[in-house]
């Protein structure tokens, strides 16, 4: 296996807009939100950037698909500005662009800047589109309440577990988020739920009804990185690093050929056992201390505590009953209300993620802060959908831990 | 040379039967006078279905597990899909026939259906094989007469040299511009005149006359046809046909209108093999098409031959009640409804990339790996197999016909489907070989991992701005 970069990228400043319905805001505005927390907290010029990626899913209805609009944006100094795009784990993507330029010594200081102008399309939830024209003419464009509603059956059938019991699981991880996002001021979603609000919505696409699934928002997150050796040249004495970021992408095993059951993530399994590898993690369910996954759906997060070796196959809906992955519980998921509640501005959330587990490792996340500091925040970004994805994962914590 | 005969048959009926009943309830504010007709059911195809999606399950019906063995494939129907593109090409290439297959579409009249039946006998006697189709999905008004007469249903008759399971005695036919009715092309309903006219001077005075002349010409008293065929939704007409050739009225055979409709051009050949399920060997069969002149066709039953995978009466028993006439008028376009931002993803076909796919997109052709066997849809360059991603190794492996089975699933309410909620999944198929595909005639509380499925062809989209229709293979129930 590759050196990895474990603790040869730090993290400079980190900028999060608030997420929501943002009717006043394009998407240059909403770069400019992040950017301009993350600027401060880094306490360097614009002109010091050397190299930007952004993330965005849905350029089509949204910036276009250069990196031109981040240029613009923020007027950047004439340098190298890369669009990335990788479905929902865009935002992931365009952190790795930089974090790699950093590592590699290509750039000193490098910009990855996450956005999505989603509340222009008329209607909720993701925009329809292509696939492609043969994928279209053979293929399902579903919805992704529907793509992901799949693995329900599938876990069911796996793992005989009954479709109240497993609805109720779901339900636990919505009334849990819901119940994390209430404490966020830059959460879209701020309302507390019940179980049996959970329980009673309105059926989406079976067996997730409205409070399995995220929505989607307007929003844009920002990191700026840089080497430890620069970051401490510049001041800065707590640092948190990066540990893992590895991105696994389906190459067509699970929808065309046979051993996938359908109730799990062939590619965030991977990418997970890589992720700890580099991180130098042998016990993720007693080492990790907090987790920010891709709960875009309940059943999502529910089977990505399995897929992340945390929880043990088929036993996910337990912990999640037992309130494990609750704000005070062993290993708190989605601490800052997650998709499901912060928001999901596709291209922003990964970067999203990887602000909450940064401002929860330096004891910055207010009314939501975890009571024990955290040593290890891992955040998972998936992108596409159960039978063909792309998965990130991000591992950060303090440097030397 | 033994002449010709009928070699196989087979039928589609779609699955639900609308109750005329609810029809009924709906328009007899202001047809009254349809009171009479609301009784019993009409078999109705869903959204996702056309005379050319509904040829091809007959088709498939006829040649059950069988060898597709045909020269040529002729698809009559006055309710073509295509003006301009061969409708029964279409077909060939759903049944993934051979391309030196020749193609061809019959229409302009209900007699179409007994005409290219007649074509594909003469040809028989030259020593060619044909599979005739006859499929028709009608649009009538609503609250009309035909709204509650007509159903939608397809038929096919395999047509070769000799005798097969029922040999030509002979036919005839006589041809007259006696106008009952009339449609014009491009428009969606029929115009039709007087009942009692179209009985004395059409039935009565050209039908009557063919069936004479044709028992005459093979030789043949009306006593001995055990079964007379006549497609006609009329009530009394078969009886006037069998009285005046000295046919006996048990011979009459069921026109099906109670439990199918009248399938318009479709209807002889649907009605000749729902005979062909019961004839014996030297029963006499008498079929009659009637529309600007009139066809009849004489067979002799031989007892013999190959049986269709399910046949009239087996679809028939393949069936759902369905008492929404409000579904029915928005599946024919005859009901507006609001379809919502997510309806207005553009479905536009490369037709580019419909040619050079079109193996897998119209016959559900895969791959095979010929070093490890491994089985993939759709096929690809370099195998799916993680142990050995063999390039070029596949050959072309024919999926339509596997059985397969749920993996996953799900009910979405949320992407836009003219029947929702939308229901697709993971599937697996017998032997190796996945893909994510749409359910179709299933209900949605009816969907388990595991449940068995029969891959058919049926319409996947429709692409409204340029009038063009996307063809795909969807899983349906497989019992």
């Amino acid at each position: 296996m590759a050196r990895g970069i474990r603790d040869k990228v730090a993290i400079l400043g980190m900028g999060c807009a608030k997420f929501g319905e943002r009717w006043d805001k394009d998407a240059d505005s909403l770069m400019l939100e992040a950017y301009e927390e993350a600027i401060a907290d880094a306490g360097i010029e614009t002109s010091q950037i050397d190299a930007a990626w952004l993330g965005a899913a849905f350029d089509a209805v949204n910036i276009g698909p250069s990196g031109i609009p981040l240029a613009m944006a923020l007027r950047l100094n004439d340098i190298g500005v890369t669009k990335v795009e990788n479905y929902c784990a865009s935002g992931t993507e365009s952190f790795r662009g930089a974090v790699y330029a950093v590592a590699s010594g290509a750039a000193d200081i490098a910009l990855a800047m996450g956005v999505e102008k989603l509340k222009d399309t008329g209607y909720g939830g993701l925009p329809v589109r292509t696939r492609g024209t043969t994928h279209d003419m053979i293929g399902v464009t579903g919805s992704a309440p529907g793509n992901f509603a799949q693995l329900a059956s599938a876990y069911r059938a796996r793992h005989g577990v009954g479709a109240d019991d497993l609805k109720r699981a779901m339900a636990h991880v919505s009334v849990k988020s819901h119940a994390n996002g209430a404490k966020n001021p830059k959460a879209h979603l701020r309302n507390t739920i019940t179980e049996e609000q959970a329980l009673n919505a309105p059926m989406i696409a079976a067996p997730l009804g409205l409070f399995d699934c995220c929505g989607v928002s307007d929003g844009a997150a920002c990191a700026i990185v840089t080497t430890p050796e620069i970051a401490k040249s510049l001041g800065k004495t707590d640092i948190v690093t990066v540990k893992a970021l590895q991105l696994a992408t389906s190459n067509g095993w699970e929808l065309q050929g046979s051993g996938w059951n359908g109730a799990y993530f062939h590619t965030t399994r991977i990418a997970a056992a890589k992720a700890y590898q580099e991180a130098g993690i042998t016990d993720p369910r007693n080492q990790i201390s907090l987790t920010e996954v891709h709960d875009c759906f309940s059943i999502t997060e529910l089977v990505t505590m399995e897929d992340l070796h945390i929880s043990r196959e088929g036993e996910a809906w337990r912990d999640v009953l037992d309130g494990m992955f609750d704000a005070d519980g062993k290993i708190p998921c989605q601490i800052d209300g997650g998709l499901k509640c912060f928001g999901h501005p596709i291209g922003a959330s990964g970067l999203r993620m990887i602000y909450e587990n940064y401002l929860q490792l330096l004891g910055r996340a207010g009314d939501r802060q975890r009571a024990e500091q955290p040593v290890f925040a891992l955040s998972h970004n998936l992108g596409g959908m159960p039978n063909q994805n792309v998965s990130s994962i991000a591992i950060v914590g303090m440097m030397g831990a | 040379m033994s002449g010709a005969g009928i070699h196989g048959f087979g039928a589609y009926v779609p699955v639900t039967r609308l109750q005329r009943s609810a029809i009924h309830a709906f328009n007899g504010w202001f047809a009254g006078g349809l009171k009479g007709l609301a009784k019993a059911e009409k078999a109705v195809s869903g959204w996702d279905e056309d005379p050319i999606t509904m040829a091809v399950e007959a088709a498939r019906d006829l040649y059950a597990d069988g060898a597709r063995n045909a020269d040529a494939v002729t698809l009559a129907s006055t309710t073509h899909v295509f003006a301009d593109r061969a409708n029964a090409g279409v077909v060939k290439e759903a049944l993934n026939l051979a391309d030196t297959v020749m193609t061809m579409d019959a229409g302009g009249s209900q007699r179409c259906g007994t005409s290219s039946l007649i074509a594909a006998l003469d040809a028989a006697a030259a020593g060619r094989t044909t599979l005739h189709l006859a499929a028709e999905r009608t649009t009538p008004k609503p609250a009309s007469e035909r709204e509650m007469t007509a159903g939608d249903a397809a038929a096919a008759i395999l047509v070769g040299p000799g005798p097969g399971l029922a040999r030509l005695i002979a036919h005839h036919s006589v041809a007259m511009d006696f106008v009952d009715h009339f449609r014009e092309a491009g428009e969606g309903s029929d115009y039709d005149w007087e009942a009692r006219w179209v009985r004395d001077e059409g039935f009565a005075k050209i039908a009557v006359p063919a069936l004479k002349a044709a028992l005459a010409k093979a030789g043949l008293d009306g006593g001995r046809v055990a079964r007379l065929i006549v497609p006609v939704a009329v009530r009394g007409i078969p009886e006037l046909l069998a009285k005046s050739a000295a046919i006996a009225p048990e011979a009459i055979a069921d026109t099906l209108g109670t439990v199918i409709g009248h399938a318009g051009a479709a209807q002889p050949t649907l009605m000749l093999a729902h005979a062909l399920e019961t004839a014996k060997a030297g029963d006499i069969l008498c079929l009659v098409g009637f529309g600007q002149g009139c066809d009849i066709l004489l067979f002799e039953a031989t007892g013999a031959g190959a049986r269709p995978r399910l046949g009239v009466s087996g679809w028939l028993a393949r069936r759902r009640e369905s008492h929404n006439y409000g579904q029915y008028l928005f599946h024919r376009d005859l009901l507006s409804l609001e379809k919502g931002m997510r309806a207005e993803h553009d479905s536009k076909t490369a037709l580019t990339a419909l040619w050079r796919n079109r193996k897998a997109v119209m016959a559900l052709v895969g791959g095979r790996c010929t070093r490890t066997g491994t089985i993939q849809f759709p096929k690809t360059d370099v195998s799916v197999n993680p142990n050995d991603h063999a390039i070029r190794t596949q050959e072309d492996y024919p999926l339509a016909d596997v059985p397969a089975r749920i993996l996953t699933y799900t009910a979405d309410a949320l992407t836009f489907s003219p029947d929702p909620p939308s229901c697709y999944g993971n599937i697996e198929f017998e032997g190796g070989g996945r893909m994510m595909s749409e359910f179709t005639d299933i209900a949605p509380d009816a969907l388990e991992v595991g449940t068995d499925l029969r891959m058919m062809f049926r319409i996947k989209s429709f692409d409204e701005l340029r009038g063009f229709r996307r063809y795909f293979w969807k899983a349906a129930p497989a019992h």
